[in-house]
C-alpha cells in the first residue's frame, strides 16, 4: 500500500478503539477496583462478604456443576449431529437450519420454553401421568427436588446452547479437505479411526474455539437459570445480579464479577494451553 | 485417465448413496429425534402462549392444541410496560446494528486491506473480549451512567451490546473484505474513483448481503441479551429485562407469550442468514 | 496520446530493492511489453505507473506532466487487469460505461462510446448481461473494452491474457493487436509469455531482478541478447551456452574455429539452436546427440557439445538417432560472445 496513505488505517480503527477502550477495558478496570474498595482504600472486604454469603459455596459449587456437564455433553452431541448432517446429501440445508434455530434464542426465553414442559402442570407430568408413572402434578424445579432442578437447566442450556457448538465444528469441517479421509479410507482405516485420528486432530482449533467460547458463556449462566428455578438454584452471575439489583451493593456485585473474569480467563488459558495446534500442523 | 478419474467419482458417490438402508433409516431416526427435540419445545411454547389462562391449568393437558385464541397474547401485549419494553428492545437492537456496524465495519476493511503497526495488537484487543464474560461489565458501567444520563435509556443499553457485538462485527466484516478482490477497487480507482468514491461503488454493493448478515446477527445479540439490560434500566426496560423482573409474579401464560414474542424473530433471522451462518462462524472462531 | 518517461525508478519493501534505477521512455503510441520471470519487478513497475503503489525515489512523467505524486484517477490512464476485475454487481454496459460516468460524461455520448468500444472487442450481444454470466475469455472482452472506452492517453495491461486457455489466448493475442493498432494507445503491456511479448510489442524490455536487462525490438532481442540471462530467458529452446577458449582471436570446438572477441577471461559462445546446421560426424562442431524429440515441425535435439549441455533445432525430416555424433556449422554472423564473468554480451569479433 502507498506510504503516504498509512494514517488511513488508523483512522479506520481509531473509533472502536475508542469504544472498546471506554465500554470494556474502563469498566474492566473499575470493576476490579470497585470490588477491592470498601469504605476507603483497599480492601478485601468485598471478598470476605461474598464468601461469607449463605449462598456462596452453593453457587460456586452449581456453576461449575452445570459447565462441567454442560460443555462436555454439548460438544460430543454437536460432534454426533455434525457427523450426521454431513453425511445428508438431501434436506441439508433444511435440517441445519432446524438445528441452528436455538442459536437465535435467547437464554431467557429458553428457560421459558422448557419451563412449558417441566412446571407442575406441564407436559411431562402430563405425559407421565399417561404413562400411570406419577399420581398428579408434581413439583421439580422447587427446592425440594434440587437433583430434578439441575438436570431441568441442564437439559434446557443443552437445548439453547448446542447449536453454537455444532455451528462452529460444521464451519470447521468444511475446512478440513475430504482427501484426508479419503486417503485415510483407502489405506484401510475404518470409519471410527478415520473420525479419531484425521478429523478430531484437524478439528482441534474449532474445539478449542468452541470449548472457549461456551465455557466463557457457561459461568455467565443465569436467565435459564432463574427462568427455570428462580434463587433456587444459586448461580455466580445470578448472585451478582441480586447484589447489585436487590441489595444496591456494587462492590459485592463487583467482587462476583471479578471471580468470574478470573475463572474464564483461567479456562481460557488452560483451553489454549491443552488444545494448542502448531501453525505446521494444520493443513 | 479423465475417464477413470471420471468413473472413480461415480462409484464412490453410487456408494455414498446406497448406504445400508439399515444405517441410512438409523440416520433419519437420529435425526428425526433431534428435529423434534428442537421443535418441540418451541412448538409447547406457543401452545402455552395462544392457550390462555385456562391452557395452562389444564390437567392433564394434551399436545394437541385446542381452543387456541389470541386472547392471551393480547392480553399480555396489552399489560402496561409490555409494549413500551417491546419498543426499548427494538430500540436499543436498532441502535446497536447501527452502533457495530458503523465502528466495526471501518475496523474490518482496515484489517483485511492494510498491513499496518498494531494490527496483532487491535487483534488481539478483539480477541480478549471473547475470553471476559463482557456483560458482566455493565455493573461497574451503572455509576458512570447514571452520572451521564445514560442510565435507564435504551441507548445506554446499546452501548453495553455493541462491546459484544462489535468484536464480532469487526471479525466478520474483515473476512467478508477479504473475499472481495483488491483489484475491483484499485479498477475502480484507475478509472477516476476517489478511495471513498471506489468504496462506495463497488466494494459496498458486493459486501451488503454479508453485512445485512453481521447486522443480524447484532440484532439477535442486543435482542437477547438479559444481564446487562437488566443492570442498566429499571422504568425503561428492554423486553427481556421487563419479563426478567416480572417472571416470579406474573402468571404462567403471560410467561410463555413472552417467551414466544423473543422466539419468533430469532427464528427468522436465523432462517434469513442461515446461508452466512457457517462463513461467519468458520471465519470468527479462527 | 502522450508518451510515458520513467526516470531512475526505485521501489523498495523494507529491505528487499523490487525496483533498482529504471528508467524506461515510452514513445507516444508505442507498444511496449514488460518481460521477464515472476518477482522481476515488471508487475510493480506498471502499479507505480498507475499509481497504485508509491516509488521509493525516481519520477513518472506521462505526457509531459509529473505523476509522481498523483492518485491513480488523475493520471489520465486505463488499466486491464490480470483478473480482469469486471465488477460483477454491474452488467456489461455499465462495466464498459464507468470510468465515463466517473468523467460525468453526458448519456448520449457515454452510449455512443461504450457501443463503438463494444463493437470493437464483439461484446455488443450481451451488453445487458451481468459478468458471472460470461466465459472468461468474454470478461477479458468487457476489460479491455471498459479500458479503451474512455480513450485514454496510456493503457496499462497486467498479464492480461494469463488466466485464459491456450487456444483462446492464442485468438485474443491476434485480436488485441488488431485491436490497439487500432486504437493507437501508448501501451504498457507486463507479461511473462515470451511469445505474447513477441507478438504484440513494438518494443520489448525484459527484466530480471528489479532491472531492464534490455529494451529493443523483439528481433532484435531475440537476435542479439544484450546478457546471458536475456537468451536464455528469450526463445524456446533457450539459448545454448558453451564455455570456450578463444586464443588469438579464434575458438576451437573438435574441428570448427570461430573468430572470436579476446576481451574477455572467461568466453562463453551463445547459440542459438536453429543457428546450427546438421552435417556429418566430423565436420564442424561435434554433438552428441542423446535425445531425440520429433517435434512435428521440428526436431529437438538434445545432447552436449564439449560435455556442455545444448538443445539443437534440426529440420523435420532430418535423420538424427540417440547416441549419434554429428557436426554442427554455425554462421559466425548469428552467434552471440557472452563474458562468462559479467555475463554481459561482448561486441562482435
Amino acid at each position: 500500500m502507498p506510504a503516504r496513505t498509512s494514517w488511513i488505517p488508523y483512522a479506520l480503527i481509531a473509533p472502536s478503539v475508542v469504544f472498546l477502550g471506554a465500554l470494556f477495558l474502563v469498566p474492566l478496570v473499575q470493576t476490579i477496583w470497585l470490588s477491592f474498595s470498601a469504605g476507603e482504600g483497599f480492601s478485601l472486604e468485598n471478598y470476605q462478604r461474598m464468601a461469607g454469603d449463605l449462598n456462596f459455596a452453593l453457587a460456586i459449587k452449581n456453576t461449575f456443576m452445570l459447565t462441567l456437564v454442560v460443555v462436555p455433553l454439548q460438544v460430543v452431541l454437536a460432534l454426533g449431529m455434525a457427523t450426521m448432517v454431513t453425511k445428508l446429501d438431501k434436506g441439508r440445508d433444511l435440517v441445519l437450519w432446524v438445528l441452528t434455530i436455538p442459536l437465535g434464542i435467547s437464554d431467557l426465553a429458553a428457560g421459558l420454553a422448557w419451563l412449558a414442559l417441566l412446571q407442575n402442570t406441564g407436559y411431562l407430568n402430563s405425559a407421565l401421568y399417561a404413562l400411570g408413572l406419577i399420581q398428579g402434578p408434581t413439583g421439580w424445579l422447587s427446592q425440594e427436588t434440587p437433583v430434578a432442578l439441575f438436570f431441568a437447566i441442564v437439559l434446557a442450556e443443552l437445548w439453547r446452547a448446542t447449536a453454537i457448538v455444532l455451528v462452529i465444528l460444521i464451519a470447521g469441517l468444511q475446512l478440513i479437505p475430504k482427501e484426508f479421509a479419503e486417503a485415510a479410507e483407502i489405506f484401510g482405516a475404518k470409519p471410527w479411526t478415520r473420525f479419531t485420528r484425521i478429523t478430531l486432530p484437524l478439528l482441534k482449533p474449532s474445539l478449542q474455539s468452541a470449548l472457549i467460547l461456551r465455557t466463557v458463556l457457561a459461568f455467565e449462566v443465569f436467565a435459564v437459570v432463574y427462568a427455570l428455578g428462580g434463587r433456587n438454584f444459586p448461580v455466580l452471575a445470578g448472585e451478582a445480579y441480586v447484589w447489585q439489583n436487590d441489595n444496591q451493593n456494587y462492590g459485592v456485585a463487583a467482587a462476583y464479577a471479578v471471580l468470574i473474569m478470573a475463572i474464564s480467563l483461567a479456562a481460557t488459558a488452560l483451553y489454549l494451553r491443552v488444545l494448542r495446534t502448531r501453525p505446521e500442523q494444520l493443513p | 485417465m479423465t475417464t477413470s478419474a471420471a468413473e472413480l467419482k461415480t462409484t464412490s458417490t453410487n456408494r455414498s448413496m446406497a448406504l445400508p438402508s439399515a444405517r441410512r433409516l438409523l440416520l433419519w431416526t437420529g435425526l428425526a429425534v433431534l428435529i423434534a427435540w428442537v421443535l418441540v419445545p418451541i412448538y409447547l411454547v406457543a401452545l402455552g402462549a395462544f392457550g390462555g389462562r385456562l391452557g395452562v391449568f389444564r390437567w392433564p393437558k394434551s399436545i394437541w392444541p385446542s381452543d387456541l385464541s389470541f386472547a392471551a397474547m393480547s392480553q399480555f401485549l396489552a399489560i402496561e410496560g409490555v409494549f413500551n419494553a417491546l419498543v426499548n428492545s427494538l430500540i436499543a437492537a436498532g441502535l446497536t446494528v447501527v452502533f457495530s456496524i458503523a465502528l466495526g465495519a471501518p475496523a474490518g476493511y482496515a484489517l483485511a486491506r492494510y498491513t499496518f503497526r498494531g494490527q496483532n495488537a487491535y487483534r488481539l484487543l478483539v480477541l480478549l473480549t471473547r475470553a471476559f464474560p463482557l456483560a458482566i461489565l455493565a455493573l461497574p458501567l451503572t455509576v458512570s451512567f447514571i452520572r451521564l444520563g445514560l442510565y435507564d435509556t435504551p441507548f445506554g443499553v446499546s452501548l453495553i451490546h455493541t462491546v459484544l457485538a462489535l468484536p464480532f462485527a469487526a471479525l466478520v466484516t474483515q473476512s467478508l473484505f477479504m473475499g472481495i478482490p483488491r483489484e475491483y477497487e484499485e479498477a475502480a480507482w484507475v478509472f477516476g474513483c476517489t478511495r471513498f468514491q471506489a468504496f462506495m461503488k463497488v466494494v459496498l454493493p458486493l459486501a451488503l448481503p454479508g453485512l445485512a448478515a453481521t447486522a443480524i446477527f447484532a440484532f439477535v445479540i442486543s435482542w437477547n441479551e438479559v444481564f446487562a439490560a437488566s443492570i442498566l434500566t429499571v422504568r425503561e426496560r428492554t423486553l427481556t429485562a421487563y419479563l426478567l423482573r416480572i417472571l416470579a409474579e406474573s402468571p404462567l401464560h403471560y410467561r410463555f407469550a413472552g417467551g414466544f414474542i423473543l422466539i419468533i424473530p430469532s427464528v427468522l433471522f436465523i432462517f434469513a442468514v442461515r446461508r452466512y451462518l457457517f462463513a461467519v462462524w468458520g471465519i470468527a472462531s479462527k | 496520446m502522450a508518451d510515458i518517461v520513467i526516470d531512475r525508478v526505485v521501489k523498495e519493501f523494507g529491505s528487499f530493492q523490487a525496483l533498482q534505477e529504471v528508467s524506461l521512455t515510452v514513445n507516444d503510441g508505442e507498444f511496449v511489453a514488460l518481460l521477464g520471470p515472476s518477482g522481476c519487478g515488471k508487475t510493480t513497475l506498471l502499479r507505480i505507473i498507475a499509481g497504485l503503489e508509491t516509488q521509493t525515489s525516481g519520477r513518472v512523467v506521462i505526457g509531459g506532466q509529473d505523476v509522481s505524486d498523483l492518485a491513480p484517477r488523475k493520471r489520465g490512464l486505463a488499466m486491464v487487469f490480470q483478473n480482469y476485475a469486471v465488477f460483477p454487481h454491474m452488467t456489461v454496459f455499465e462495466n464498459v460505461a464507468f470510468g465515463l460516468r466517473m468523467q460525468k460524461a453526458p448519456q448520449a455520448e457515454v452510449k455512443r462510446k461504450v457501443e463503438r468500444a463494444a463493437a470493437l472487442l464483439h461484446i455488443e450481444s450481451y451488453l445487458d448481461r451481468y459478468p458471472a454470466k460470461l466465459s472468461g475469455g468474454q470478461r477479458q472482452r468487457v476489460a479491455v473494452a471498459r479500458a479503451l472506452a474512455v480513450e485514454p492517453a496510456v493503457l496499462l495491461m497486467d498479464e492480461p491474457l494469463s488466466n485464459l486457455d491456450a487456444l483462446l489466448r492464442l485468438e485474443m493475442r491476434t485480436e488485441l493487436k488488431a485491436v490497439l493498432r487500432e486504437a493507437g494507445t501508448t501501451t504498457i503491456y507486463v507479461t511473462h509469455d515470451q511469445t505474447e511479448a513477441m507478438g504484440l510489442a513494438d518494443r520489448i524490455a525484459v527484466m530480471y531482478g528489479g532491472k531492464i536487462e534490455q529494451i529493443g525490438a523483439p528481433l532484435e532481442i531475440y537476435a542479439t541478447p544484450a546478457t546471458r540471462f536475456v537468451g536464455g530467458f528469450i526463445g524456446s529452446p533457450p539459448m545454448n551456452f558453451i564455455k570456450v577458449r578463444c586464443s588469438h582471436g579464434t575458438a576451437r570446438i573438435g574441428d570448427a574455429a570461430l573468430p572470436c572477441p579476446t576481451a574477455a577471461e572467461n568466453l562463453e559462445l551463445g547459440l542459438r539452436g536453429e543457428d546450427a546446421s546438421l552435417g556429418p560426424s566430423g565436420s564442424g562442431i561435434p554433438f552428441d546427440v542423446r535425445v531425440v524429440e520429433p517435434m512435428g515441425s521440428h526436431l529437438l535435439l538434445t545432447g552436449a557439445i564439449d560435455g556442455q549441455l545444448a538443445r539443437i533445432v534440426a529440420p523435420p525430416t532430418a535423420i538424427v538417432n540417440a547416441g549419434e555424433r554429428v557436426g554442427l556449422t554455425v554462421d559466425p554472423a548469428r552467434v552471440t560472445w557472452i563474458d562468462g564473468t559479467t555475463g554481459r554480451a561482448l561486441a562482435r569479433a
